[in-house]
């Protein structure tokens, strides 16, 4: 393999990383700000103009907490968890592609780390790794509280991955490829929201409870079980946690983006592709606002209800699109 | 010297049942520093999974011993420890305080004080439930509801800072009247914020009423029976949500309620849901009630708002440097108060919460001899076991709520 191509991919990977990482941190100022407007409230503005300085002060101020292990806890898996939880969150941008190619230096330069020929089935293998991370926080913390989080988070995760998954094989249907370059390509005449608008709905929600926010926020239930399964970290630890369902919720968003509103491409016309992350970049923050926007206004499920949701609403009416969306593919032939 | 004995774990066994004992079932400890316990109360949960088997109630974290406390200080000095009692019904405890002095005292009150003690306890009333809707749609998690509620709130406190000076501690209505007339502006500021309020009741309604998920979590929840609700005790909003029309401003009319046209809403269902129902019914009523009252305050315009019997209240400082007599009661009333006869009176009112009633006891002095308050708050959280009975944990939150407990109210 030749040596530019790696130092090439190091590089995007770098890139990635710092875009996860500083996504987050925006992604909250965002959040706060956002949330604030609806709310008749300002929001943080006072560290640097219009508060851009305020994920810088948090992160201090995280960085610097003291760290406790409660004394009862498994301090190996304590300590584990976080980690488990964050690093998915931070490689499935593997494979989401912000544009075609780009020449820079006389060089063709992917603007994707990999295309990999399985892109879908990767997506949904990393993103339920995550739930270890969370079942994990809540049994080793030793608190009662936490262990419920927990317990709520494997059910809902693991029930609402099956929603997930079945949503995601409409594009793949459609676009007859499970690479995400290929999804986006296959999108250049029209949207699949538009064929695929039930796939859609089913993937925001799955994601949403996947992902854990409201109003399926049921393992960190603030007014039930005060914090759910990080009831018991604190500082960078607790960041971790943070990090994680924030750099998801611009994942969740990403691959909404890519998979049903045509990624990095607008419609009808060709932009360069130096252009293309931009696109996906105001298709993620419109999303972003959505999901923003539904915690501000909804009340949480009810942990019964979210089962019943998942298991009996959203996983017939995905199995129903799988099998019409085939039907009518084999149809037209 | 009384022994304070410590309780054993025998004693307690009872409050849990006996699967408990053998850790089949998880006891949780809900509190006192929990989100939505409104304030600091403790729970002890006993759960089967999530679903609740017992739930127990350990109040007293916020005892603050004001009954006490009152025992000791003359009647117009105690009062100023009534608005500590409920803190979101602090007009309402200064009314039932003075209501209970006057009976005992028999002062009267002039109709002009009448009207704008009327105006003001509604509008806390208005007050104290946007605080009970913001905090229920909160425990729900529709946390917007609770700034919106904040929001609408802070007019009702503007203006009992425009006629007291205090946000929250008034201790504007006094014994005979009010402390002196209503400012300049404030039937204007009155006057919008009835035009001003309905617009945002209907917003609650679309945001709340109108969704799916919030009636899903309170429909069915907690319900309570008429006649389990009278027998636990349940007075106000709460009790008309089980379809039961009791209110003090109509069964024992004080301030000249009787004097007013409006309805005491009722829901039936008994459950979170009906008891929300009323609650929001009720904005319209106490609107409805303001608004009668600002009528009859233009008609009796430059009326006099405090009485004129001497005895028990101040003179009027004009008067003390012309007046021999005023000089001498003013004197009277700062240096040693006001003797009540010997006897004991009982004055229930309608709080935003329930009955609230005020027991004043008088040996003679100028010192209540016992004071005790039925809250509405205390009286309610005994019901929390029964309603919480097989519910969730994320049903128990709704249900605090619904019974709109105030801590300040139960630990006296």
């Amino acid at each position: 393999m030749d040596q530019a191509l790696i130092i090439e991919w190091v590089i995007k990977a770098v890139i990635l990383l710092l875009f996860g990482l500083t996504g987050f941190a925006y992604l909250t100022l965002y959040e706060r700000r956002a949330l604030a407007r609806i709310q008749v409230r300002i929001g943080p503005n006072r560290a640097g103009p219009w508060g851009l300085l305020q994920p810088v002060a948090d992160g201090i101020k995280l960085i610097f907490n003291q760290e406790l292990i409660p004394a009862t806890a498994d301090k190996v898996l304590f300590v584990l968890a976080p980690i488990i939880t964050v690093l998915p969150a931070l490689i499935i941008w593997a494979v989401i592609p912000w544009g075609r190619q780009v020449m820079i230096g006389g060089r063709e330069i992917n603007l994707y780390l990999a295309d990999v020929s399985v892109g879908v089935l990767y997506l949904t293998a990393v993103t339920s790794i995550a739930v270890y991370g969370i079942v994990i926080a809540g049994w080793s913390s030793n608190n009662k509280y936490a262990m419920l989080g927990g317990l709520r988070a494997s059910a809902q995760m693991v029930s609402y991955e099956l929603a997930l998954g079945l949503s995601l094989i409409g594009p793949i249907l459609m676009a007859g490829s499970m690479s995400l370059v290929d999804i986006v390509e296959a999108q250049k005449g029209i949207w699949f929201v538009l064929p695929q608008f039930l796939a859609f709905i089913i993937f925001l929600l799955a994601g949403l409870a996947e992902i854990n926010r409201a109003p399926f926020d049921m393992p960190e239930a603030e007014q039930e079980l005060v914090a759910g399964y990080h009831s018991e970290y604190s500082g960078m630890k607790f960041a971790l946690f943070f990090m994680a369902e924030y750099i998801k919720m611009i994942a969740i968003a990403a691959i909404a983006a890519t998979l049903f509103l045509g990624g990095y491409r607008l419609p009808f016309i060709d932009i360069p592709a130096a252009f293309e992350p931009l696109v996906l970049f105001i298709k993620i923050l419109i999303l972003l606002f959505g999901m923003i926007w539904v915690r501000a206004t909804l009340p949480r499920f009810r942990y019964d209800r979210l089962m019943a949701f998942g298991w009996k609403v959203l996983l017939p009416l995905a199995l129903a699109n799988v099998f019409f969306t085939a039907v009518i593919l084999v149809l037209k032939g | 010297m009384v022994q304070l004995q410590e309780v054993t774990f025998d004693e307690l066994k009872h409050l849990v049942s006996d699967r408990a004992l053998t850790g089949e079932t998880m006891l949780l400890n809900m509190g006192p520093q929990h989100p939505s316990t409104h304030g600091v109360l403790r729970l002890m949960l006993e759960l089967d999974g999530e679903i609740i088997v017992n739930c127990v109630p350990d109040i007293g974290f916020l005892h603050t011993g004001v009954e006490k406390n009152m025992e000791a200080k003359r009647y117009e000095q105690a009062e100023v420890m009534t608005d500590r009692l409920d803190y979101l019904n602090t007009i309402g405890n200064n009314l039932a305080y003075c209501l209970a002095v006057e009976k005992l005292v028999e002062l009267d009150v002039p109709p002009r004080a009448q009207v704008i003690r009327v105006i003001l306890a509604e509008l806390q009333r208005i007050a104290s439930h946007l605080i009970w809707l913001g905090t229920q749609s909160l425990d729900l998690a529709a946390m917007s509801m609770f700034l919106y509620c904040f929001r609408e709130r802070e007019i009702i406190l503007d203006i009992f800072e425009s006629v007291s000076g205090q946000r929250m501690m008034t201790t504007y209505i006094r014994p005979g009247g009010i402390w002196r007339d209503v400012s300049g502006e404030f039937v204007q500021l009155v006057q919008d914020f009835l035009e001003y309020f309905p617009k945002r009741i209907e917003q609650y309604e679309g945001l709340l009423t109108k969704n799916p998920l919030f009636i899903d979590r309170v429909k069915g929840i907690g319900v309570i029976s008429a006649e389990e609700a009278i027998a636990q005790g349940f007075t106000g909003p709460s009790l008309r949500g089980s379809g039961v029309a009791y209110d003090n401003r109509k069964v024992r009319p004080y301030s000249g309620y009787e004097e007013y046209d409006f309805e005491v809403p009722t829901a039936t269902g008994g459950d979170v849901f009906a008891r929300y129902r009323v609650r929001m019914d009720e904005f319209w009523q106490s609107l409805r009630i303001i608004e009668q009252g600002l009528k009859k305050l233009k008609e009796l315009d430059g009326a006099p708002v405090r009485s004129s019997n001497h005895k028990f209240v101040p003179p009027p400082r004009s008067e003390i440097g012309t007046s021999m007599e005023a000089l001498i009661h003013h004197f009277k009333l700062w240096t040693e108060g006001f003797n009540a006869p010997k006897g004991y009176v009982y004055v229930p009112v309608a709080s935003p919460r329930g009955e609230l009633g005020v027991y004043l006891e008088s040996d003679g002095s100028n010192k209540p001899y016992r004071i005790h308050w039925r809250t509405p708050s205390f009286v309610h959280l005994q019901a929390l076991p029964f309603l919480s009975k097989g519910h969730l944990i994320a049903d128990l939150v709704a249900i605090i709520g619904s019974v709109d407990i105030v801590l300040g109210d139960s630990d006296r």
